[in-house]
């Protein structure tokens, strides 16, 4: 009754620190602008092929792999922990145990998947500390970010190894005293002996600490997520959920823009429909700030595990450029958590003197942009780097007037005379003078 | 090459089509490199050719095509891209254009996938997807001979590859008519960027330790190869500068995919 008092104690606690994480960031998400999303079947079949099917983590075969395993192993623990959290609140054991051969299955699986991923988070952790992984480093990455993924990884590694040791007492504890095994445990079945010398009560401690450590890291892990990149874990199945749907080449259109034009080149159109509707805030063009982001490039923030990938094949980047789609990403989450409490509590007029384009991100970044989406392509949870560089171009030059001034002058060009360069449009046909074909 | 007749090409354009009310099935759009850049002004001539060669009904827009927008939009000027476009699909719309040929990946793009929010719909072809379809057709017979021997590769353009995922046509076309065509070791959806894209060829680049294009010339280099195949006109600019800036003039070409085709049909 004590273990069952002292569970829910740690539920309750758990989940409430989960609500007010989880109403920071709806509260963070309100501020943000809206995006349509539509077409939910193809969304479905992405979501089971990038998220589930883990396709695009594989473009790096080997360390891929690791990571896919490490996902499903993830899939079929986490039913367990579920029985856990049930087990400690009803004071039941082992109660999903009644699904029979299906429950055999998972934990077994899950069983050899811990040992499996304990080891991946030795391989991950090495890479990271001694391997020299050029992606894991660049000027985005700071002190606090490498702490950060070596404390998500230690996390997970201790949380598989109370997860072994718990099913290894457990099977001791039951041998001891020929009580039936509930599920089968073939890493665990082999550790058992190495414990089995030990007393009845010593096996039950051993099982007790385990079973204990490995809830509340649980709970702590629930928690600390928010607050890590490692969010991924929940942020990356809904991200790909979301993806955009259209191919990489299209750029989304600006429907203000749209209007204003057909303004302009149809003067009937200003009598015929007059833009009284639309009162209140000036619309600004492109963004500046984190407020103008829409959700979808927020959560895009959110599902980033810096894994580097994006900056990894960057043109921009692999030559010298100041430019990191990375770094791109991880300023949206950042200036968010800067600014957002400030505009939750003082309204959407809210300055703190900063802004996410400037302060942040320099338009040197955003210019050596070539658009070519290898960023977009590599990325294993869908973000869309490209549309944010975009939409701060944008930004740039319908608000500020400051393109580079060879951009400034191909505008002029196309505007005169309907190309980039200075031609005249009568040579359009120019090409075609003269022309011989062999018959 | 034995000596035939030269033929002059009359290239069709719509006003004066329409004028006899004729509407040919595909509009080539030349787009402005295809129309300005010298280099590019070569492919253009020779898909043409090839149009002829093949009997397609086809016209171009002449003096009333404009800039796509393609490079204005992508350089954060949505107001003259949009003027650009609209600009192009009241002409387009007015002669009932269905179908769009180009040899410019970026004008592929931005007609094919951006021109539909402005009421600008048409079935629109890569140079490469319309050889392609024209050789599964049988209409397109293509031999081995003019590249005998003759070791390529293809780079990718990102607006044809990852933009719109279109990998295997110009593979397929350049299978046709080389033995030997290898793969540089970043292809595909895993191709590196020349450096031209959004904007860029239009500016100095950003300050780095390396050209974008040098980049991808070690690429092109370690293939050994002799020809390094575009199919779109900044490309073409940024690899034969590449071969230039390498010193590699004398033994690597860079040609278009449509100029591979008219060389072996001998047009």
């Amino acid at each position: 009754m004590l273990k069952q008092i002292l569970f829910s104690l740690s539920l309750l606690m758990t989940l409430g620190i989960f609500a007010y994480s989880f109403k920071r960031y709806y509260l963070f998400f309100k501020l943000t602008k809206p995006f349509e999303i539509k077409d939910f079947g193809n969304r479905f079949k992405i979501m089971m092929n990038v998220a589930f099917g883990q396709k695009k983590i594989l473009r790096k075969p080997v360390v891929g792999l690791i990571h896919a395993l490490v996902f499903w192993g993830f899939l079929v623990i986490t039913i367990g922990s579920i029985e856990m959290v049930i087990d400690g609140l009803f004071g039941t054991e082992r109660v999903l145990s009644f699904l029979g051969g299906f429950y055999s299955f998972i934990v077994a699986s899950g069983d050899i998947m811990a040992a499996f991923i304990a080891l991946a988070m030795l391989i991950f952790l090495y890479r990271r500390i001694f391997g020299k992984v050029k992606r894991f480093d660049g000027i985005e990455m700071t002190h606090k970010s490498h702490m950060d993924a070596n404390i998500a990884l230690s996390i997970i590694l201790f949380l598989m190894i109370s997860l072994i040791g718990m099913n290894t007492f457990y099977v001791a504890e039951k041998l001891s005293s020929n009580e039936a095994v509930l599920g089968v445990y073939p890493v665990s079945e082999s550790l058992a002996g190495l414990v089995t010398s030990m007393s009845y009560s010593g096996l039950y401690i051993g099982h007790e600490i385990n079973w204990w450590a490995h809830i509340l890291l649980i709970f702590f892990f629930a928690n600390y997520l928010p607050y890590s990149k490692h969010f991924h874990v929940y942020s990356s199945i809904p991200n790909v959920l979301f993806s955009r749907l259209e191919p990489l080449g299209q750029l989304y259109n600006m429907e203000s823009i749209t209007k204003e034009v057909k303004l302009m080149m149809d003067p009937d159109a200003a009598f015929a429909d007059p833009p009284a509707e639309e009162e209140g805030e000036i619309e600004k063009f492109g963004v500046k700030d984190i407020e103008d982001v829409s959700w979808k490039n927020y959560l895009d923030s959110l599902a980033c595990t810096q894994c580097g990938r994006c900056t990894d094949v960057c043109p921009a980047n692999i030559t010298g450029k100041k430019l990191s789609p990375r770094k791109i990403v991880m300023n949206v989450r950042s200036r968010m958590d800067e600014k957002g409490p400030g505009l939750i509590k003082n309204g959407a007029d809210f300055s703190d003197g900063k802004s996410l384009l400037g302060d942040y991100i320099s338009p040197e970044e955003l210019w050596a942009c070539t658009t070519c989406n290898a960023c977009a392509q590599e990325c294993p949870v869908n973000i869309n780097q490209p549309s944010m560089i975009i939409d701060m171009r944008r930004y740039l030059v319908m608000e500020e007037s400051s393109a580079p001034t060879e951009l400034n002058n191909i505008f002029q060009n196309i505007e005169n005379n309907g190309a980039p360069w200075q031609y005249s449009q009568d040579d359009r046909m120019k090409w075609a003078e003269d022309l011989f074909t062999n018959a | 090459m034995e000596t035939k007749d030269k033929v002059k090409i009359e290239v069709p354009i719509y006003s004066q089509l329409h004028a006899n009310g004729n509407a040919p099935e595909y509009l080539f759009w030349v787009g402005s490199a295809g129309a300005f850049d010298d280099r590019y002004t070569k492919v253009t001539r020779d898909f043409v050719k090839i149009l002829h060669h093949l009997g397609i009904s086809y016209g171009v827009l002449g003096v009333e095509e404009s800039d796509s927008g393609d490079a204005a939009r992508r350089a954060g000027n949505e107001m003259l891209f949009q003027m650009q476009a609209m600009m192009n699909i009241e002409v387009m719309n007015a002669y009932e254009v269905k179908k769009i040929i180009t040899c410019d990946p970026h004008d592929f793009n931005t007609l094919k996938n951006e021109y539909p929010d402005y009421d600008g719909k048409y079935e629109v072809w890569h140079h490469s997807q319309f050889l392609e379809m024209m050789l599964e057709e049988g209409k397109l017979k293509l031999s081995k001979k003019a590249l005998a021997g003759k070791k390529i590769t293809f780079h990718d353009p990102c607006y044809l590859g990852r933009g719109n995922k279109e990998y295997e046509a110009p593979r397929k076309v350049l299978d046709s008519l080389a033995e030997n065509r290898v793969e540089m070791k970043r292809s595909k959806s895993f191709a590196l960027c020349c450096g031209a894209g959004g904007a860029q060829m239009f500016k100095e680049a950003e300050k780095g330790n390396k050209e974008v294009n040098m980049e991808r010339m070690e690429d092109v280099t370690e293939t050994k190869c002799d020809i390094v195949v575009t199919g779109c006109p900044f490309c073409m600019t940024m690899l034969t500068d590449g071969i230039k800036f390498s010193e590699q003039e004398e033994t690597m070409k860079n040609m278009d995919l449509a100029e591979l085709v008219a060389l072996e049909l001998g047009l």
